[in-house]
């Protein structure tokens, strides 16, 4: 560990690189962590299988590389298919679990995780399988720091899907319906709003996301039909701590969860890493729960 | 009836009407029991294993059985299924030895099944001769009466610290003076393979600079590579199954982080010169046997012989896989003990097997007190263009390494 820290005090420069690093994975946790919160806040569900529509967008991508489709193209056509897919697992499943009570949305999405993971497994094998951007890398400082062409798109896709979603919800009809059904379905369905209509909107743009960051997701780490759950595991930890309702909270959580994962990995051993997610996760919430006892006592 | 039962039932049938005849043939065949993975998780690899048993066993039958003082014997071997599930390996073993009264006993797949089955072996003080059961843990027990063709897990990656120290010397620099980088995937496995590397590199001083372990899902290792860059180690080391290997294979390329020396297990199964190419080439990967090496025995000639034959056996086998292989081995090893022993009596077999010193076409057979070779070193392949070329060590090389290792351009 102190030699770790040597390091960084000795070449600074090496901070730089953590940060690059950092940033670029915490983009796409934010994706992730953004749609599960879309979900969680409008419609109250839970999604266990978050990671593994992380996974089917992969594979998709995967399909239209073979295909011959550039991934980041292909981006596009299986954010498309997923919102469909969506859509319709809205239909056909978190409808009927919408209304009732934690633990059968809990159960229902675990059971789509399971059934997605072996659907996966399925189809494509349990290989180990990578999309390939066949971008570069860029070097700075002389080449001691160094990112990926694909890691920068990454994460400037992840903030231009991210800024659209935002003017969406703020701008649009559609949007303010969304928020308007977050805040009180009733008041909503009573002034008008088909909040059904709006569910399944929702849960298909998290699908389309997830999608979306599935192929990004391929291009820069590795697809496999059982790895879904490292994404659904982040995703619940940027979530509970950068609470529900406050997008651009969830992606400051998600970058800065990023770089404090490069930084433990670096500084404590790869060991550590999530560790270190979930330590953070209970810090936060101590601290949370200490600023709203404090809040009480003040009111009393 | 359910064809499950009825081949039971007919099975029973067969066995009462055979006893007498088995007893007779007796007199002139060793029967050797297996209870192995016919059906379930590891049913390839069971087949695998079972085709390597059934090929020696005929080749030897072929040439005239083997010779236990002065009387020739054919072999036989009675299989049972065990479903993959270790549980049912003891069960069925408990089976072969006390119905069936077989005194020798062949492993099943994998270390599970053997884990499994080395206590009942050891129960009834019959020797057991496995081929499929890397796990160091089997050998950590104090088991007498368990024998392993093939080389441990902490055999995996020390080769790789011998050739480091072997080139080093070669360019006229202390083995002492390198660095090693290195993360392992936190499992069983990884942390034996780990073990040999951490021994082996204080055997030659080397000093061990990032030691990371990875978890098992986590697919991102830059923070590691961040340091093995930072740190700039002349050997770089990864053991994390499939994933492992893939993700170090395409995050080093991605940042730029190579060192003389890089290997990493199971580049086969990660499909490495598939998925990557050129970004792979110059990579070590360890393996208990390649056709290409220069082993070679009385019975199946060279390494590339065994090959031949096997594939002309079995159309099926591309490349023959080591397993098949060891499994071979196995046979070999039983046959050359009942050759010494000249009498088929357990505890003069075992006593037997302990001294074996044998050279066969998959390597020097010769077991430590816990009964794991530590005649054959585990070889290295590294991957140059494109194919799987045995580089150490160096006097099995089929080509010379490729020294210092040429980070891939973009």
């Amino acid at each position: 560990m102190w030699d770790s820290l040597q390091i960084l005090a000795a070449a600074p420069i090496f901070n730089v690189q953590l940060w690059l690093n950092g940033l670029s994975v915490g983009a796409v946790f934010a994706l992730v962590a953004y749609g599960l919160a879309l979900v969680w806040g409008v419609t109250g569900v839970k999604n266990l299988a978050q990671g593994d529509l992380v996974m089917l967008g992969g594979y998709l991508g995967l399909e239209a590389a073979r295909h011959g489709v550039h991934p980041i193209v292909a981006i596009v056509p299986v954010a498309a298919l997923m919102f469909l897919l969506g859509w319709a697992l809205y239909v056909l499943m978190i409808r009927r679990v919408i209304q009732l009570d934690l633990f059968t949305s809990l159960l229902a999405t675990f059971g789509l995780a399971i059934t997605l993971q072996q659907a996966l497994n399925l189809a494509f094998g349990p290989d180990v399988r990578t999309l390939k951007s066949g971008f570069g890398r860029l070097e700075l400082f002389d080449g001691t720091i160094d990112i990926t062409w694909i890691r920068v798109i990454a994460f400037g896709l992840c903030i231009v899907v991210a800024g659209a979603m935002v003017l969406f919800l703020r701008k649009s009809r559609l949007g303010q319906a969304i928020r308007a059904t977050a805040q009180d379905p009733r008041a909503a369905r009573v002034l008008g709003v088909d909040t059904d209509l709006v569910y399944a909107l929702t849960f298909a743009i998290n699908a389309a996301v997830c999608g979306a960051a599935g192929v990004i997701v391929g291009m820069i780490w590795v697809l496999q039909p059982f790895y879904g759950i490292a994404y659904s595991v982040r995703a619940f930890v940027i979530v509970t701590a950068a609470g529900l309702g406050n997008l651009p909270a969830v992606i400051l959580a998600a970058l800065g969860l990023g770089v404090a994962e490069q930084y433990s990995g670096f500084v404590l051993g790869a060991q550590f890493q999530q560790a270190t997610v979930v330590g953070l996760l209970l810090v936060i919430l101590v601290w949370r729960q200490a600023l709203l006892r404090r809040q009480r006592l003040a009111l009393q | 009836m359910r064809p499950a039962h009825f081949r039971m039932a007919a099975l029973a049938a067969a066995l009462s009407l055979a006893a007498p005849a088995a007893s007779l043939a007796a007199e002139n065949t060793i029967v050797l029991g297996s209870a192995i993975s016919i059906t379930g998780k590891y049913s390839q690899e069971g087949k695998n294993a079972r085709d390597g048993y059934d090929f020696a066993v005929k080749k030897i039958n072929d040439m005239g059985g083997v010779k236990v003082g002065g009387k020739s014997y054919k072999l036989e071997i009675k299989y049972y299924d065990d479903e993959s599930t270790p549980a049912r390996t003891a069960q069925l073993l408990e089976r072969l030895i006390n119905q069936d009264g077989v005194k020798f006993v062949l492993g099943p797949y994998g270390s599970g099944p053997t884990k499994a089955a080395a206590p009942v072996t050891e129960k009834y003080k019959i020797p057991m001769v496995e081929a499929e059961g890397a796990s160091r843990s089997l050998f950590t027990q104090g088991y007498r009466y368990l024998f392993a063709a093939l080389s441990t897990s902490e055999q995996y990656l020390a080769p790789v610290v011998d050739l480091a120290a072997e080139l080093a010397k070669k360019d006229g620099k202390k083995p002492g003076s390198l660095k090693i980088g290195m993360a392992f995937e936190n499992d069983p496995f990884s942390l034996d393979v780990r073990d040999g590397v951490v021994a082996a590199a204080k055997k030659y001083g080397m000093k061990i600079a990032v030691d990371d372990k990875m978890p098992r899902d986590l697919s991102d290792i830059s923070a590691t590579l961040t340091k093995i860059k930072a740190l700039k180690p002349d050997v770089i080391l990864f053991s994390g199954h499939t994933k492992g290997a893939t993700t170090a294979a395409r995050q080093m390329k991605e940042m730029g982080v190579s060192a003389p020396i890089v290997a990493l297990t199971h580049c086969e199964s990660a499909k490495l010169t598939e998925q990557f190419g050129a970004e792979a080439e110059g990579i070590l990967c360890p393996t208990q046997w390649a056709e290409t090496l220069k082993y070679q025995d009385r019975l199946f000639g060279t390494a590339m012989d065994y090959n031949k034959a096997m594939q002309a056996a079995h159309p099926e086998y591309k490349q023959v896989p080591y397993q098949v292989a060891q499994a071979s081995a196995a046979i070999e090893i039983w046959a050359d003990a009942f050759t010494r022993a000249k009498k088929l009596d357990p505890q003069v077999l075992r006593d037997v097997l302990a001294k074996t010193d044998l050279d066969t076409f998959y390597g020097h057979i010769k077991f430590d007190k816990s009964g794991k070779n530590i005649g054959k070193p585990m070889v290295l392949r590294q991957i140059q263009n494109a194919k799987y070329v045995v580089v150490a060590p160096t006097k099995y090389a089929a080509e010379p390494v490729v020294y210092p290792r040429k980070p891939p351009q973009d």
